[in-house]
């Protein structure tokens, strides 16, 4: 059977798989729509969650990305791992506690006011949308790279796919499918990474291997990585970059808060039964995650080797390019990689002098995409790896088209335009408009607004900058009020954009931007992608400004605050509420 | 089932609180102590072909966070009992 098919194959039976969850999960009720009942198990949602959490992004680039950056990449392992504990221990049990559909109607009610519900709100779905573009390009990529399609087919069979399960069972149909994208993204990202530390190192567990020593070398991986870049004159791999120090601190505390702020995974823990199981399904989520994310370094680091010794590291070795290796040829044809023979040699230098440098194009993508052939594995693993990068992506998208539907049905219009809808038509207008953000998704896919790049960086900003503080002092500080949440959040959101639109330009247009994307303009060397943290500071600063100058919150507020400290009941006997 | 009074109330927050600053100050510590601000100094120490520094940036700080979670499930598990606040089996 040729490798094609079996991608058909491969794919089409995990697709199947979650139509089939879908018809086995309709969700008949509000409560089954938005929170599955609140009848997860914590291990189920902890899987969930990791589908949900890790998309496109995390499945395809981010071992490319510790490739080329070496030590500097690991602002995205701890970045992105670190949010969870933060999410544990300071908002996703209490949250469960207070025990509602959505995160905007927690501002809503513990800050007596829907202005700050529909600050929430609109902080969510800016946050949500930039973060769905990415998924849903990614899911054209993944779908025309592999099955051979166009983009734009790609993408539509992807949005028919999501609406079939997220628009019938809603959260409880998402939770299932998210529980079979989880096994299917972790299988394909693990078993090449298993063959190719095995070969190289005859250690089966990549985490160990990336650690040991080369069969053939009898060196250290890292030690032989190392003075491979150094022959070609790149930077050292495990270096530390001193200059760098205070950005990686801020830029590691933005993503962190961030991870901790994004109400798609906030909601995932409004559906376990109680707070004691939101308190464990977070350590599952993260087990789950982890079993990737330290998998991440070995295959970046693995593959970079590989690679380099592919194009050869002195003179005498380099690749001669007519006997270029299969897949070297396979993905030229896709444009992420390309060489120029430069002294038509006939053979390939690889150098990090940009004017010797004949391998002009080397998409970071490649490390995950192009693996498997790298490393030489069967067809069928290369077909599992198709079908996992599409189960990220997806997965993902779901979990974000959820909170983006919820907050419009749940929020604006049951909660702020139409009080008294009925049950039955809340549901109806939660399946409307979970359609709606799948057709304004899906536009936004089709025509990827020029700015999409940088448009992740700024879903971590907001969620840090205006969501994280106002949930936090929600919980922790009983006398916030809401001039000071609202003040804090409204700063935390302006500081953040002007940052990032003045470096980046206004809306990501770069010819607007006045002051340039370049380092000596950065605050204190803060990189726009970084400034997230810093726009925390400010939202905690001024709502605590604000707060001392204003009234205190009324008493029955203060008790529902006493209320979500505690897992069970009013928090006093005699409370008489 | 609730708080007797007043006291024990503040008193579970205050132990809750403890808990929480303690294990934050090890992910603090393990991220970025030792995965940032003392991970060159630490690279001079190796476990088997890791710097130190890297390996706690690229696989500790990680691992660490998971035991964190767990470890503070239990303690809080324990804490609700010692206080009467657990949540019975048909609390949902």
């Amino acid at each position: 059977m040729d490798q094609q098919t079996l991608i058909y194959i491969v794919v089409g039976a995990t697709f199947a798989l979650y139509l089939g969850i879908a018809i086995y999960c309709k969700a008949g009720s509000t409560r089954e729509f938005y929170v599955a009942s609140k009848g997860v198990h914590p291990v189920a949602n902890g899987m969930a969650t990791a589908a949900d959490w890790m998309s496109a992004a995390s499945f395809i680039s981010m071992a490319g990305l510790i490739a080329f950056l070496g030590y500097g990449g690991s602002v995205f392992l701890m970045g992105w791992t670190g949010g969870f504990v933060l999410l544990a221990m300071l908002l996703a049990p209490y949250l469960r506690k207070f025990g509602k559909f959505t995160v905007p109607e927690f501002l809503g009610d513990r800050y007596y006011s829907n202005t700050a519900r529909v600050i929430g709100v609109i902080c969510l779905i800016l946050a949500s949308l930039t973060y769905v573009i990415g998924q849903m390009t990614g899911t054209g990529v993944a779908f025309s790279r592999f099955l051979e399609v166009s983009y734009e087919m790609g993408l539509s069979i992807g949005m028919l796919i999501v609406f079939f399960y997220a628009v019938m069972g809603g959260m409880k149909g998402i939770t299932y499918t998210q529980i079979a994208q989880y096994c299917v993204m972790i299988t394909a990202y693990t078993v090449p990474a298993v063959f190719i530390s095995l070969q190289m190192t005859g250690w089966a567990l990549p985490q160990i291997g990336l650690g040991s020593t080369l069969t053939e070398h009898g060196t250290y991986v890292l030690d032989r990585l190392d003075q491979v870049l150094n022959e070609l004159g790149f930077a050292e791999y495990v270096a530390v970059d001193e200059h760098n120090r205070i950005n990686m601190f801020f830029y590691t505390l933005s993503l962190m808060i961030g991870t901790a702020g994004l109400p798609h995974v906030i909601i995932r823990f409004f559906t376990v039964p109680t707070v004691k199981a939101a308190r464990s399904s977070a350590g599952w989520a993260l087990v789950f995650i982890a079993i990737l994310y330290t998998t991440a370094p070995t295959v970046g680091a693995m593959a970079r080797l590989n690679l380099m010794e592919t194009f050869g590291t002195t003179e005498a070795t380099e690749m001669v390019y007519e006997e270029r290796p299969q897949w070297v040829k396979n993905w030229e044809q896709t444009g992420l990689i390309e060489f120029t023979d430069k002294d038509n040699s006939g053979t390939i230098n690889y150098s990090s002098n940009p004017e010797e440098n004949e391998v002009t194009e080397l998409n970071r993508d490649i490390i995950v995409l192009a693996n498997p052939e790298i490393a030489m594995l069967p067809d069928w693993v290369i077909a599992i790896v198709a079908a996992g990068g599409l189960a990220a992506a997806l997965s993902t998208a779901a979990g974000l088209l959820l909170a983006i539907s919820s907050a419009v049905s749940h929020d604006l219009l049951k909660g702020v335009f139409k009080p008294d809808i009925s049950e039955k038509s809340e549901l109806m207008a939660g399946r409307i408009s979970m359609a709606a953000s799948i057709a304004v998704a899906g536009y936004l896919g089709f025509n990827p607004p020029g700015f999409a790049a940088g448009t992740v960086a700024l879903a971590f900003g907001l969620a840090a900058a205006s969501l994280f503080p106002a949930l936090m002092f929600g919980i922790f500080y009983k006398k916030m009020n809401k001039e000071g949440a609202i003040a804090g959040m409204l700063a935390g959101l302006t500081v953040n954009l002007l940052y990032v639109f003045q470096h980046k330009g206004i809306m990501f247009v770069a010819s607007t931007s006045f002051l340039g994307d370049l380092d000596p303009n950065w605050f204190f060397g803060i990189s726009p992608n970084a400034f997230g943290a810093v726009g925390a500071i400010v939202n905690f600063i001024v709502a605590m400004v604000v707060c001392k100058m204003t009234p205190e919150p009324p008493e029955n507020i203060q008790h529902i605050v006493d209320d979500v400290r505690v897992p069970v009941g009013s928090s006093l006997a005699s409370g008489g509420h | 089932m609730a708080f007797q009074n007043e006291t024990l109330k503040k008193q579970y927050w205050r132990d809750n609180l403890r808990i929480i600053g303690w294990l934050l100050a090890v992910w603090a510590f393990v991220s970025f102590g030792c995965g940032i601000i003392f991970a060159e100094a630490l690279n001079a120490i190796h476990i088997g072909g890791y710097p130190l520094g890297f390996w706690f940036a690229q696989q500790g700080s990680i691992v660490t966070f998971v035991v964190l979670i767990f470890v503070y499930a239990k303690l809080m598990d324990r804490l609700d009992r010692k206080y009467g606040v657990q949540e019975t089996e048909d609390a949902k």
